[in-house]
């Protein structure tokens, strides 16, 4: 996103990797997501420790760099390889009207709770999901509180003896 | 109905239609009448579950062969369902530490399956940082994860300044002060699950030793913060201030006292058969589980995974000091207990080369744009008052761009995902709280246990439901 990190420094799996404030982000067409997410299993990236998702509302105009179209949502993948101490993120765009994503339980079951949350906060779909509740909201809340065009909300304080 | 939510409606149907057909439909279905029509979080009943789903919760998790995993899917699978029963622990049940509720699906004594239900400390702090400044996102972080409260301001202060682009110029005595400060925090936290792991279990004894020997430490914070929890003390750019006249006579009484207490509660602990009994073997997990579960901390060391990033991806001065990481052999509860107790002294022997090695000079970066002058300076200067007001009125602008930093903290890896819109306030916050990962380990440590054990399952994953639900 800085003016270095737009340009391509190489190529993992078809997809352009770029750096973002010195780590490596891999950026993945939605339709590679599941295949690319196995391939770097084999590649020793084997352990999710983060997915989520951010709502780039209020940015527009933004560039995720190396040329690729920006979407309104974005899942965040953060790998870890524990054989080669490194640190590796994914960022898929998604975009507004069809905000669904492939489940990674399959590959890395951990990513379950990860993905009941981002569901939770962004409403990002996740397909082939097991058990895609609400994890943290109330199951009968609308609306997703991380979205940029949900409001916080303020409640009224009232102060004794005030004649505003 | 948004599009996302019709989807839902799709993909909610979709499980029930692979029950078997039962004559009631399952509590699932029941309920895609509900606002957002995404289903309960509950546990449903064997029932409305289909034999394929049922499957995967088992087999793929457990990273099972499919023949295996129907194996166990089978023995599971009965479908009279007055033989297994679904209750509920917590949320108030006192150890639940907080307000964890888990839905245990039992058969008799036996615990078949398990389901965390979090969310009920929700309190939205991941948008609450986002109306903050970077300059006010401490006092907010560090209420998540409020047993290691200095771990939550580190990983969030080291990721803004990262952004800023300033983490190689923090000053030597600011990170020492860091460090001793996340070590400090570190024994705090384990003597806490050591009383409470102990109160658990039923060694009331161990819960008033734990909670003493911990209280000595926080006066110590208490002196150098002002605060006991919740101390706001390390932030971007360095540490809000020096440490007080007298703290190393203060830190060396700690260090001193510790050890015989250590010793003594080896010999409470570990010398009873009552004790030993209940945790080992207890809520095993293998190393292969806690990795495709993402589990970090004492909880994958308990496996021997020799996985610590103090070590392994050191961050401020780790490489500098000399420390071991204790990892388990069984992945039980007792392992846990022990990897914590020995973690304590780990801690100390970091904290005595700290002090050592803590070098004079000052305690936050010289940057004007994010530092705030001191307060002598703002009476005689006007350039000093300005940035006084700009910094507290408007913050620091933080320059467009997305970072992720990773940190240990007495639980695992907490990690801070920023994205920043070039503003003053983070334009998206999100922390990987390492408790949140690790509650969704409890099912497979229950899995087949008994009902007692559960408890000591809870107790050994020593969780924070303050992270968990942020």
């Amino acid at each position: 996103m800085e003016e270095t990190a737009t340009e391509a420094q190489e190529q993992m799996h078809g997809c352009p990797v770029i750096m973002s404030r010195g780590q490596k982000v891999l950026l993945v067409d939605r339709k590679d997501y599941l295949n690319v997410m196995k391939a770097l299993v084999a590649d020793t990236f084997d352990m999710l420790v983060d997915l989520t998702g951010v709502d780039y509302l209020a940015m527009p105009g933004r560039k995720p760099g190396a040329g690729v179209t920006a979407e309104r949502f974005e899942v965040v993948v953060n790998l870890l390889s524990i054989q080669r101490r490194e640190r590796l993120r994914v960022r898929v765009q998604v975009p507004e009207l069809d905000p669904a994503i492939a489940s990674l339980f399959d590959v890395h079951p951990g990513a379950e709770a990860h993905e009941r949350e981002t569901f939770d906060r962004v409403g990002s779909v996740v397909d082939g999901h097991p058990d895609l509740t609400r994890i943290l909201m109330p199951e009968d809340w609308q609306g997703h509180p991380l979205r940029k065009d949900y409001d916080p909300g303020r409640i009224p304080v009232q102060f004794k003896g005030a004649n505003a | 109905m948004t599009i996302a939510e019709e989807r839902m409606d799709d993909a909610t149907d979709e499980p029930t239609g692979d029950a078997p057909a039962a004559v009631e439909p399952g509590p699932r279905s029941r309920t895609t009448s509900a606002l957002t029509g995404e289903g309960r979080q509950e546990l449903s009943s064997r029932a409305g579950m289909g034999a394929k789903e049922l499957l995967r919760e088992v087999g793929a998790v457990l990273r099972m062969s499919e023949s295996e995993a129907a194996a166990l899917a089978d023995i599971e699978s009965d479908p009279d369902e007055d033989q297994t029963m679904i209750i509920n622990m917590g949320p108030q049940h006192p150890s639940t530490h907080g307000v964890l509720r888990l839905m245990l699906e039992l058969q008799g004594e036996t615990v078949l399956r398990c389901k965390p239900i979090i969310g009920y400390l929700h309190t939205g702090m991941e948008k609450t940082g986002e109306q903050l400044t970077y300059m006010q996102g401490g006092t907010n972080v560090t209420r998540m994860d409020y047993l290691s409260p200095f771990n939550n301001e580190l990983v969030f202060s080291m990721a803004v300044e990262k952004l800023l682009g300033i983490d190689g110029d923090i000053p030597e005595r600011a990170v020492w002060m860091r460090m001793f400060l996340s070590e400090l925090n570190r024994i705090s936290s384990h003597l806490l699950f050591l009383a409470t792991n102990g109160m658990d279990i039923g060694a009331v004894s161990m819960m008033l030793y734990g909670w003493r020997e911990r209280e000595e430490v926080l006066r110590f914070f208490q002196k150098v913060t002002g605060l006991r929890m919740n101390h706001n003390f390390i932030r971007p750019g360095g540490l809000a201030a020096d440490l007080p006249a007298g703290w190393r006579d203060d830190v060396l009484d700690i260090l001193d006292m510790l050890p015989g207490r250590l010793e003594e509660y080896e010999i409470l602990m570990n010398g009873q058969p009552i004790w030993r009994e209940r945790l080992q073997g207890v809520g095993v997990i293998t190393a292969r589980e806690a990795l495709a579960l993402g589990t970090s901390g004492p909880i994958l060391r308990s496996t021997g995974v020799a996985w610590d990033l103090r070590r392994d991806m050191p961050y401020l001065h780790y490489d500098e000091v000399e420390f071991d990481v204790v990892i388990g052999t069984h992945g039980d509860a007792y392992d846990r207990f022990a990897i914590r107790l020995n973690e304590i002294r780990e801690s100390m022997r970091i904290v005595h080369q700290i002090l050592d090695r803590m070098p004079k000079g000052d305690f936050r970066v010289q940057n004007k744009k994010v530092t705030p002058p001191p307060r002598a300076r703002i009476d005689e200067s006007m350039e000093a008052l300005i940035h006084h007001f700009k910094i507290f009125t408007e913050g620091f602008k933080v320059p467009e761009g997305e970072v992720y930093v990773g940190i240990e903290s007495p639980r695992g890896e907490i990690g801070c995902y920023i994205v920043s819109d070039g503003s003053a306030n983070p334009y998206r916050i999100h922390m990987r709280a390492p408790s949140f990962v690790n509650v969704q380990a409890m099912p497979h440590m229950m899995r087949g246990g008994m009902v007692a054990d559960a408890v000591a399952i809870i107790s050994s994953v020593d969780p924070v439901l303050g992270e968990v639900d942020r």
